[in-house]
């Protein structure tokens, strides 16, 4: 059992189920990549972790702990963190305040971990009084990333952080993340650019119609032909 | 068959209501109510073939109504030839300059090259320099009209046709009006859509209120002639009075009732033409698309439907029942009253009417009419009533019964909140729902 | 120069503080209106009424402390009850949304039901404010009528034309200030502002960062309802109170927040003076100060008056409607907080 682990999850959007019993879970200080092809249900997997639809089948336990039932805001009160697709950052509000809503649910000094996220991403730090949503696209992410660590998680889940930015943008968001899981943070991510994700996770599940495909260690993903072949385009 | 039970009990219910009205109160004051729950019923169609339909909110009821008591004034008073010696040719040119600058502006902006901007500002020189002209050939004029027997006419008056005339002419002037706004106003998001055309009524009004050489204006114009004899004409008539002696009924009461009926026999016959015309539209392939659009606008017009053309139609065609009313209410007061023209009996009043009767329902929206009409007017009878009986413990002169009492009125505004509230919460389909929904 | 200055005297009296009066006025009603557009997204039809009934309020316990042989010196009393008036309201807004707004926000209804659902209350709204107060007119301002004196004015500085600032108008001034800056500093300082503004902004990320969407809505209630409140009787005690006159406030004051963007509190204020002045700029006869500013004694033959005087109300309409089809984003182009 992982720190943070889905298991049997079976469930959509009031309509059709989209999930159909697939696994996922990471450990603290991993990064674990889910891929696959679209309508695969993997934004929809990492939402159902977070209790962003409503499950009818199969649990989701965090820390030894049965959270299936807890609505998204005291999943946050418990450590998890959640940085979705688009729309992730307050765009009429500035780099600091939108930080500052991160860590809404703090009561203690969070100036600290604002400085932290400010050494982590350099450029936040001198665009702070700007307007989220006069950053570039790259830095609109770092925004976003920032605003989930704000809270301290020790999960942290990403949708698609890299979709939409430049190739030198996700090269240097990847090696963010790495910084970020070696601090012990338990980090999920949901990736198109499936052979760049892969290659520095911990750990890799490749989902097809809502059920887990493979289950491996990135590197061992990677290097399975059959996975090659149908999934990372040779 | 068993929805059908269902209206007939809640038609049977209405009618019952009237009656005993009639019985407790009097026939004069039910057949008063069943006048104005026929008009009422007519302007419910009228709001209910452009929300219940195509789903667009018309917040500017008002001033179609108004627009449509504008032409009963209009066609039916007699012309005034002092004031059109006086002015009358002035007063027209003027008019015309208005309508050709608003004509030029429009063309301005459609035809001068350049960006939105400089063509946004070429049309407001346009329209701003027409305003300056029109004001300045209509103003001698206007004073002139004015001055001519400011007590009794000081307006240029009508044509002098038969008031029933202008039924048509008031559903025509609304249509015309309803054009012009759709035109600018349809592409607007829905409550945008409601704001406009609620500032265009009140806009409407204004005008209607201040321009005095065109309708009077808050002075009001009197004694419009009427479509139905007079009751004093009808007490000197022999079988009026041998009616009344066979009835054992009072010559006076009796003529009233009478042109009342007369009345009420008019409108049912254009009440039951724009309803049976509205199912005809309903459920022809005109309707079943205005629906489709209502329901889904992104779908209908990625099939190719032209959205926007069809929703003109829809606002076209409803504001010209509602015209229509305003002209046939006008015709039973036998007085123009822009000041009475107040958004809240004549818009959002009509309003509560079409979403309790059920929207997309027209039998539904003839109820609603009824019903909401009936209460408003017995609101006040029954608040009272209710607040004398609770109140009935204190004294007499105690002054909270006093007031409570004074103001019994008023209770019927609340009533009518609560009413659309219960209906919007735990029956949003109305007494009457769509079908097939 | 004599002249100039008369000429200016005139237009700051009749154009000036009348324009910034009524500017007040209609920027404190289209801030809340705007507030409940920004959080809750729907454009509410109620605000007149809730404005008349905080005014109502407030004049009931004025009416209350003046039997009580309490006043407020110089100050009109009203100034002393309008925190009954505000907390009364705010309740009754509060009561509102518990009984009838929440549902709709669960069921996900879209704005125009919304809007329906606020035509509801308003009937409601003034039904009861007519049953309580009565629909009569009411002038319910004491204390010292006027800060300056048209003829002390004239003493003053020895111009022709006098300058009058009445109590209420220097009242309703200085409170919107002190009532904007407080807004102000609480959506851009305090920690519930800014979960205001970023529930405003983006509502499924404010639910992500663990803001409590029900504080949101409640604490929006408490602010319209307060800012209700206080413009209805700063509005009563300027013009008197009526029941009648808040309908019709409704629409100057949904032009001025669509003027300035509707959900942006700073389009607000900025479109309540332009509603404001250009009703009085519009109408104002510049007969005279034509004849201060040019030379000799010649004297406009007309009124020199863009529009006539009865049209004053229809000219916020016009630019509401304007504005709709030019600019519907407003001058600001806000939608959130």
């Amino acid at each position: 059992m992982s720190f943070l682990q889905g298991g049997g999850l079976y469930g959509g959007y009031g309509g059709a189920d989209i999930l159909h019993g697939c696994s996922i879970g990471v450990d603290k200080g991993e990064v674990a990549v889910v891929v696959g092809p679209n309508g695969a249900g993997k934004s929809t997997a990492m939402r159902a972790l977070f209790g962003l639809l409503d499950l009818r089948e199969g649990s989701v336990v965090l820390d030894e702990k049965d959270i299936s039932r807890l609505p998204p805001q005291e999943r946050v009160t418990l450590g998890m963190s959640f940085v979705p697709q688009n729309a992730n950052v307050f765009t009429s509000m500035t780099v600091e305040e939108n930080l500052e809503m991160g860590a809404f649910v703090r009561q203690d000094d969070f100036r600290p971990t604002m400085d932290q996220v400010f050494s982590l991403f350099p450029v936040l730090g001198q665009k702070r009084s700007q307007p989220a949503g006069e950053l570039s696209g790259g830095q609109r992410q770092q925004v976003a990333v920032g605003r989930a660590l704000m809270t301290q998680p020790s999960v942290l889940m990403l949708d698609e952080p890299t979709a939409g930015v430049s190739p030198i943008v996700m090269d240097e968001l990847f090696d963010r993340v790495i910084e970020i899981a070696k601090t012990g943070i338990a980090i999920l991510m949901v990736e198109q650019n499936a052979r760049q994700a892969l290659e520095i996770a911990d750990r890799g599940f490749v989902l097809v119609q809502g059920q887990n495909r493979y289950t491996d260690t990135g590197q061992a993903l990677l290097a399975d032909p059959e996975v090659r072949r149908s999934f990372l385009g040779g | 068959m068993s929805t059908n039970l269902r209206n007939i009990l809640l038609f049977t219910i209405m009618g019952a209501l009237l009656v005993a009205v009639g019985v407790i109160q009097s026939a004069n004051v039910a057949l008063a109510i069943l006048n104005l729950c026929l008009i009422s019923a007519i302007m419910t169609l009228g709001v209910n073939i452009q929300w219940g339909y195509a789903g667009l909110f018309n917040a500017g009821v008002m001033g179609f109504a108004a627009l449509g008591g504008l032409a009963a004034v209009l066609v039916s008073f007699p012309p005034v030839p002092e004031a059109w010696a006086v002015g009358g040719s002035r007063a027209m040119l003027g008019a015309v300059t208005g309508a050709l600058s608003i004509v030029l502006a429009i063309l301005a902006f459609k035809m001068i090259p350049g960006g939105r901007r400089l063509r946004g500002w070429a049309a407001a020189a346009v329209a701003l320099s027409g305003v300056v002209l029109m004001r300045f050939i209509l103003d001698p004029a206007v004073e002139a009209i004015e001055a001519v027997e400011p007590a009794r006419t000081g307006f240029l008056g009508g044509l002098g046709l038969p008031i029933v005339f202008s039924w048509i002419a008031g559903g025509a002037f609304a249509a015309l009006a309803a054009w012009g706004i759709g035109k600018i106003a349809l592409g607007l998001r829905s409550d945008y859509l409601a704001i406009a055309t609620l500032g265009i009524s009140e806009i409407i009004v204004y005008f209607l209120k201040n321009e005095d050489w065109l309708a009077r204006g808050v002075k009001n114009v009197n004694g419009l002639p009427r479509p139905v004899p007079y009751e004093i004409e009808l007490q000197k008539t022999l079988w009026v009075q041998e009616l009344a002696a066979k009835l054992d009924f009072n010559v006076i009461e009796l003529s009233s009732i009478i042109v009342k009926l007369s009345y009420a026999g008019l409108f049912i016959v254009v009440l039951a033409i724009v309803f049976w015309l509205s199912e005809r539209a309903l459920k022809s392939p005109w309707g079943r698309m205005m629906r489709a659009i209502r329901d889904n606008e992104i779908a209908a017009s990625a099939m190719g439907k032209d959205v926007t053309w069809r929703h003109l139609q829809v606002f076209v065609l409803g504001s010209a029942v509602i015209g229509l009313a305003g002209a046939m209410l006008t015709t039973l007061d036998g007085i123009f009253t822009p000041a009475s023209y107040q958004p809240l009996r004549f818009t959002f009043l009509i309003w509560v009417m079409v979403i309790v009767g059920g929207s997309g329902n027209n039998l539904g929206s003839i109820l609603g009419g009824f019903a909401i009409w009936f209460f408003w007017i017995e609101a006040e009878p029954i608040g009272l009533a209710v607040i004398e009986l609770l109140t009935s413990g204190m004294g007499e002169d105690h002054a909270l019964r006093l007031h409570l009492i004074e103001n019994a009125a008023h209770t019927r505004l609340a009533t009518m909140g609560v009413v659309l509230l219960m209906v919007l919460r735990f029956s949003p389909r109305g007494l009457i729902p769509e079908r097939g929904k | 120069m004599t002249d100039i200055l008369n000429a200016l005297v005139l237009l700051a009296n009749f154009v000036l503080v009348p324009g910034l009066t009524y500017g007040s006025q209609l920027a404190l009603g289209a801030l809340g209106v705007t507030m409940i557009y920004a959080v809750l997204r729907f454009s509410n039809f109620g605000h007149g009424e809730t404005m008349s009934f905080g005014a109502m309020i407030t004049i009931l316990t004025t009416w209350w402390l003046q039997e009580k042989g309490i006043t407020f010196g110089v100050l009109p009393t009203a100034l002393l009850a309008l925190p009954v008036g505000i907390i009364a309201t705010v309740v009754m807004c509060l009561l509102f949304d518990r009984v009838v707004y929440r549902y709709y926000r669960r069921e996900k209804a879209n704005p125009v039901t919304y809007l329906i659902v606020s035509v509801g209350i308003l009937f409601i709204l003034s039904g009861l404010v007519r049953f309580i107060i009565g629909p009569q007119d009411r002038v319910f301002a004491d204390g010292e009528r006027f800060i300056m004196k048209a003829r002390a004015f004239k003493q003053m500085t020895g111009l022709d034309q006098g300058l009058a600032i009445k109590t209420t108008q220097g009242v309703t001034v200085v409170t919107a200030i002190v009532i904007v800056a407080l807004i102000f500093w609480f959506l851009n300082r305090t920690r519930t502002g800014k979960s205001m503004r970023a529930y405003s902004d983006n509502e499924d990320l404010a639910l992500l960062s663990g803001i409590n969407p029900a504080k949101v809505v409640a604490i929006t209630w408490v602010i319209t309802g307060a800012l209700a409140a206080i413009a209805g009787t700063l509005y009563g005690l300027d013009k008197g109170y009526k029941p009648f006159t808040y309908l019709g406030l409704v629409l100057p004051i949904f032009a001025s927040a669509i003027v300035g963007g509707v959900g942006n509190p700073l389009g607000a204020i900025a479109g309540g003076f332009v509603v404001a002045f250009s009703e009085l700029l519009l109408t104002f006869a510049y007969k005279r100060v034509i004849a201060y500013l040019t030379p000799g004694d010649w004297i406009p033959e007309g009124l020199v008056q863009l529009l006539s005087t009865d049209y004053k109300l229809a000219v916020s309409f016009v630019i509401l409607v304007i504005v709709l089809l030019v600019k519907p984003t407003g001058i600001f182009s806000g939608k959130t907080l």
